[in-house]
């Protein structure tokens, strides 16, 4: 069963009253593979993103996780929270979304609420101290050290993650995903607001959870240079609907995205496609 | 200080006496046009029903004097203690040392609690209020939970109070059952009313949440006042048994414990039993909340009022956490109603009016949200300081207002507003209030 893409979106639409945002969308997602959905701004590029994450309800369309056992989950059927703990697609957020008034350990620990509670025998046997808790806790904060250590802020686990610097937050955001152990990890532009450096950082963390890991990774993403260098697979939405999708070289050569970005001025396009690379 | 820095400062206070007049004058029209009526003229009933008036142009012109003077003293004060604009008027040494005072606090304020009886054994005034202080403090951090952790905005916090007062007082009086019994019951059902509570407002954010509440306290205070068949209605319910130590009672009887120890019987006896009670439930509130706050639980309630959406995006079920916080601070409050029935031997609907609920938020919010010092300090200010004021009649309200107000001033996020991590690497450092979320409902 590996061998199919571990999300595929089949005509997905989604409407907001009379706008339609989706329409008709299919696209898969390869295991193991980063997938990067572009376009350009208001493409409805999140709201593919909303629906996979359960945030919306899709008006229309089936969007199937293959997991590695066989197992098959519809998205579209599932709540909010299920997606992520059943699921498990764990997503960040364009505008971060961090706990700010919690350290950034904190963070990651939250991200491993459901491990915790089982161990924690919901709550009850977690409350008069049972051993078996306090395994799983040290368990716990051992994988959010090892997050930390990756993303290099270990030494910055017991600060407020409202205080960290704004490159440092995005990675922690990437990390707290991380830490419930997804299958398919969603980012919405990891990389806005990011400097040259930073981002090339992120490139690197991002290609070592592929590559490592083996966690799929879905991304949303501007910066062309961040898309271009780590992408597998490229999915190119305007006004709703899919226009191309193919390797990064075919969608940077084609002109119907390179008039999506920039209108129909091909050449002048084309140069920024090239400069981004 | 240098000579040149306390010139520039000098300069810079001299430079800003345009800018203090005209606000003090700004604030002196503002009362002009404000007492002019209400002060300035005197209307009265005449002789045959007309209206007579006359003006008070002396006490008008006196009250602006005054709002005029007040103000430039206020914006004195305001560039003496910090620099203007600033939210926080305490310096940092100052906010440093106190935490680390309030390191030591703590224990040092748990054992003169556990002293208070033996200190003040023939006070018998000093043990009531005790009592009640340990009340406020328990029913201060069962809101915690939901208000300070959760971040959820409860003003029908008195309801899960009646509740356990009136589960224990009914069991008690109708099946004869023991207070040692009636308690746990009394907290389960709190914890039911909570998540019943919990259901229809789980969609429900910031100022709707708190008007839902609201009426939930209230509903619940009319059901107890109008269903006279089990209640009692307005009369209430009287006669409550008091509680027993461990099966003894606590009278004059052969039985009695005094009897059984061989000591002479006196009735602080049970005053004294009844201060380590509230005390001993107190602190099972704060050390289970301790705990909580450190299991999964606790970190997915504070989570949740730092942002809502990242829970559910990490797979945190919104729905069961917000109920189990409602579910949790509910029977807290029904433990410490459970009490307050067996203390008082009758209650009626009066004691569970909104006023309750409105101070049990006030000392959760003046104690800082989240902090459970903090709300042990403020509960020891607002009820303790409500009796130090007695000898002010009916001035003692406004010393309250003013007193909070100043509180506001000073500390916006409460007397202990930084928040303490539940856990750490290396070193627990305190969490500036200013990165804490006061959750949203």
């Amino acid at each position: 069963m590996s061998g199919e893409p571990i999300l595929s979106v089949d005509r997905l639409t989604m409407r907001f009253g009379g706008i339609i945002a989706v329409q008709d969308l299919s696209f898969a997602a390869e295991r193991k593979k980063i997938t990067a959905l572009i376009g350009p701004n208001g493409a409805g590029k999140t709201t593919v993103f909303n629906c996979i994450t359960g945030f919306y309800k899709p008006t229309g369309g089936a969007i199937r996780l293959n997991h590695d056992d066989g197992r098959q989950s519809a998205l579209e059927r599932l709540n909010d929270f299920r997606i992520a703990k059943q699921a498990k697609v764990a997503r960040t957020f364009q505008n971060i979304r961090l706990f700010p008034g919690m350290t950034a350990l904190e963070n990651l620990m939250v991200a491993q609420h459901n491990t915790l509670m089982r161990a924690s025998g919901f709550t009850f046997l977690g409350l008069i101290g049972v051993p078996t808790y306090r395994d799983a806790e040290k368990r716990a904060i051992a994988l959010a050290s090892d997050w930390l250590k990756r993303i290099n802020l270990l030494d910055r686990a017991d600060d407020a993650a409202g205080n960290l610097a704004y490159g440092d937050q995005r990675r922690l955001e990437i990390a707290r995903a991380m830490c419930t152990e997804p299958a398919l990890l969603c980012l919405d532009e990891p990389a806005a607001g990011l400097n040259a450096r930073e981002s090339a950082a992120l490139s690197e963390l991002l290609q070592s959870i592929r590559g490592e890991l083996g966690t799929s990774i879905l991304l949303i993403e501007h910066d062309m240079s961040v898309v271009m260098e780590i992408s597998d697979h490229i999915v190119v939405m305007d006004h709703g609907v899919k226009i191309a999708q193919g390797t990064p070289r075919e969608v940077r050569d084609d002109p119907k995205v390179i008039a999506a970005y920039l209108g129909t001025d091909e050449e002048e396009a084309a140069a920024v496609m090239e400069g981004g690379s | 200080m240098t000579a040149l820095s306390t010139e520039t400062t000098q300069a810079s206070r001299t430079a800003a006496i345009p800018f203090i007049l005209k606000k003090a004058f700004l604030s002196a029209c503002v009362a002009l046009v404000l007492f002019s009526l209400m002060i300035g003229i005197r209307t009265e009933a005449g002789p045959d029903g007309q209206l007579t008036w006359w003006t008070r142009l002396g006490d008008l012109a006196s009250i602006v004097g005054l709002v005029f003077g007040g103000s430039i003293v206020v914006e004195l004060l305001r560039q003496w203690i910090g620099p203007t604009g600033a939210e926080k008027l305490v310096p940092a040494p100052v906010q440093r040392s106190l935490s680390l005072a309030g390191r030591f606090l703590g224990p040092a304020l748990l054992v003169f609690t556990l002293l208070v009886p033996v200190i003040f054994y023939n006070q018998r005034y000093i043990l009531d209020l005790a009592i009640l202080v340990l009340t406020y403090v328990m029913l201060g951090w069962g809101l915690n939970v939901v208000v300070g952790l959760a971040g959820l905005l409860d003003l029908g916090y008195v309801a899960f109070y009646a509740v356990g007062a009136y589960s224990y007082a009914l069991l008690a009086t109708n099946f004869g059952w023991s207070f040692w019994v009636c308690l746990p019951l009394a907290g389960m059902l709190a914890a039911i009313w909570g998540a019943m509570l919990g259901f229809p407002v789980l969609r429900l954010r910031g100022d709707y949440l708190a008007i839902v509440t609201l009426a939930f306290g209230e509903i619940i205070r009319l059901v107890i006042l109008n269903w006279q068949d089990l209640t009692g209605g307005p009369n209430g319910v009287s006669g409550i048994p008091r509680p027993s130590f461990f099966g003894i009672p606590l009278d004059n009887s052969d039985d009695g414990l005094a009897a059984k120890l061989g000591i002479e019987y006196s009735p602080t006896h049970r005053i004294v039993f009844l201060f380590y009670l509230i005390l001993a439930l107190a602190l099972l509130t704060n050390w289970v909340t301790i705990r909580l706050r450190r299991l999964p639980i606790g970190r997915a309630w504070e989570a949740l009022r730092e942002d809502e959406v990242a829970c559910r995006a990490l797979g945190i079920n919104t729905t069961t956490t917000k109920l189990t916080a409602f579910a949790t601070g509910a029977m807290f409050g029904g433990f410490a109603g459970a009490f307050f029935a067996t203390r008082q031997g009758f209650i009626s609907p009066e004691s569970f009016t909104f006023q309750e609920s409105a101070l049990v938020l006030a000392i959760v919010v003046l104690g800082g949200m989240g902090s459970q010092l903090g709300v042990a300090l403020a509960a020891l200010t607002m009820i303790g300081g409500f009796e130090l004021f007695r000898g002010l009649e009916t001035y003692r309200m406004l010393v309250f207002g003013m007193a909070m107000v100043l509180i506001m001033i000073w500390r916006p996020r409460g007397i202990i507003g930084h928040r303490a991590p539940t856990v750490y690497l290396t070193k627990a450092q305190a969490i500036s209030s200013d990165l804490v979320k006061e959750g949203h409902g």
